[in-house]
């Protein structure tokens, strides 16, 4: 359990949130132009980090807006929130 | 290149309403196939409901006509899983204390009801012996059960596979050791691998805290953990690894002799030979390697138990923790060889490895052993995330994710 900080309404409780997997995955502009290893590699291969990692969460139970979260997912310590479309505060 | 795959099931379920011989699947498959489509899919239901086995006959011969034939492919490892666990103790002369207590799943609304009732024929398909059981017969199986009709979660039926139970896991991962040992395994514990060496598309082995292993093979069976080693290969996996969390309560004495487990309240229950309960709940949705779940998933479990055992209501627990489980996106396994020459893998059980021990095992030493997979894991390889082939079996799995 721990306590979010919502870039929108402030920190709430986590159980409030609900998470969105790996961030920063790019939609490819042409789909029809890859090749099935491509189209795997987009749609389902993933980081899946033990340490920092970047992702997206929603306030599902609060603002419903989607923001962007850097977390260390070794000891589900936050190190830094951010809005959609912003730049990540840390490398 | 992108293929166009058309499902055709619903034109068979369409004739089959109207008792009719119109419209037909068979011309729908060939209309399809004119029409520019690569594949069809039909699913050959236990009910048959959609298309029979006819149907299935006339489009599997129309040529140059892929058929996604929908049926199951997990049962059939854990059915082989289950034949091993019951010699498992003689074989390996250790008490893995295998308990056949049977299974019970219970069933809360409509929708579970119908999942169930097909789960139960998909097994029985795959001659694993399922049944299922109305309100009264789950109450007659397992009387502590609250079956009243008005509570929040109502228990409306169950499916019971009286050969499915328990098994210590320790003792399994003992039994197994010890039983490797004798034939010449060695086994080096507190070693953790920290790298993979590659020479090209081939691996030369392994870096770890007590050096260097030199290999042209690689199994990796990491669980949770599969992904960090994939990334020491610069290879990517399909999984994501979230918290699972299970308690264990103060002993009493016996109280519930079988298994019962509740996917929609995320919640099962059985006791050990000690007499504690043992309470698992359902995963977090984040990943986290951090060995510890979020409250209030616990609390949602310990609400549902409550409720459908109220005589557990002053029961003490003695531990809490969390797993890590290594999840697909299609909440099948994989064991599979990869895009580098000698390096294996073995994972993607999510909540549902234990059982599967013992076959998963040893299709993953035949793969291993030949360079290919075993007939009966050929559909678990990584690349049916690249073909589409997709083992979407939560149904037949009986897997809670
Ligand atoms: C709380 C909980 C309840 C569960 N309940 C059930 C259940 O009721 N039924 C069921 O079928 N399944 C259940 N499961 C799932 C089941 O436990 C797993 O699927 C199964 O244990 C996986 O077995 P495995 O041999 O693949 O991996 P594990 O048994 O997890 O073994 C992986 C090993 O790899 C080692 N490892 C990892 N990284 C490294 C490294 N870098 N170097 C060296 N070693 C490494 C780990 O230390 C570990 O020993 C549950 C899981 C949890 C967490
Ligand atoms: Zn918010």
């Amino acid at each position: 359990m721990f306590v979010i900080n919502c870039p929108f309404c402030g920190e709430r409780e986590q159980s409030e949130f609900k998470a969105g997997g790996e961030a920063h995955i790019v939609r490819p502009k042409q789909p029809t132009e890859l090749s099935d290893d491509e189209w795997a590699e987009y749609l389902f291969m993933r980081k899946n980090i033990k340490g920092v990692q970047f992702e997206r969460w929603n306030h599902a139970h609060g603002c419903r807006k989607w923001f962007n979260m850097v977390r260390d997912t070794s000891n589900d310590e936050i190190k830094a929130v951010y809005k959609m479309g912003e730049k990540p505060p840390i490398e | 290149m992108i293929r166009l795959g058309v499902n055709i099931d619903h034109v068979a379920t369409l004739r089959n309403a109207r008792g009719e011989l119109h419209p037909n699947p068979v011309k729908a498959a060939k209309y399809v196939k004119k029409a520019g489509a690569h594949s069809v899919t039909i699913h050959l239901r236990e009910d048959r409901r959609h298309i029979n086995d006819f149907d299935a006959k006339k489009i599997c011969s129309i040529k140059k006509l892929l058929v996604n034939l929908e049926i199951s492919t997990n049962p059939k490892i854990v059915n082989i899983a289950l034949k091993i666990w019951e010699g498992l103790s003689q074989e390996l002369n250790y008490n893995v204390m295998f308990s056949q207590r049977g299974v019970m799943n219970l069933a809360h609304n409509l929708q579970d009801v119908r999942d169930l009732k097909r789960r139960t024929h998909a097994n029985r398909l795959n001659g694993i012996d399922a049944v299922y059981l109305n309100t009264e017969q789950v109450k007659k199986f397992c009387p502590i059960i609250n079956t009243s009709q008005d509570i929040r979660y109502p228990v409306l039926g169950g499916t019971l596979q009286r050969r499915a139970g328990t098994a210590r896991h320790d003792a399994v991962a003992w039994g197994y050791a010890r039983g490797a040992d004798e034939m010449g395994v060695d086994i080096i514990q507190n070693c953790e691998v920290k790298g993979i060496k590659r020479n090209g598309d081939t691996v030369e082995g392994i870096e770890t805290t007590k050096g260097f292993i030199k290999t042209n093979k690689i199994g990796v069976v990491a669980a949770g953990h599969s992904s960090v080693i994939a990334n020491m290969a610069g290879l990517r996996l399909p999984l994501e690894s979230k918290p699972l969390q299970a308690l264990v309560s103060e002993p009493v004495k016996p109280v519930i002799d079988t298994v019962v487990m509740s996917n929609a309240v995320h919640a099962y229950v059985s006791q050990s030979d000690k007499g504690e309960l043992v309470i698992g709940a359902g995963t977090d949705d984040y990943i986290s390697y951090s060995q510890k779940g979020s409250h209030d998933i616990v609390e949602g479990t310990l609400n549902a138990i409550l409720e459908l055992y109220p005589i557990f209501s002053r029961m003490r627990m003695l531990r809490q923790w969390g797993g890590i489980v290594d999840i697909c996106p299609d909440a099948s396994p994989i064991i599979s060889k990869t895009s580098i020459k000698g390096l294996y893998f073995n994972c993607g059980w999510g909540t549902g490895g234990f059982k599967a021990t013992p076959g998963s095992g040893d299709l993953f030493a035949h793969t291993i052993a030949n360079d290919e997979p075993h007939k009966l894991n050929a559909a678990f390889n990584i690349n049916r995330f690249v073909s589409g082939d997709l083992v979407d079996e939560h149904g037949a799995a009986a897997v809670a994710h």
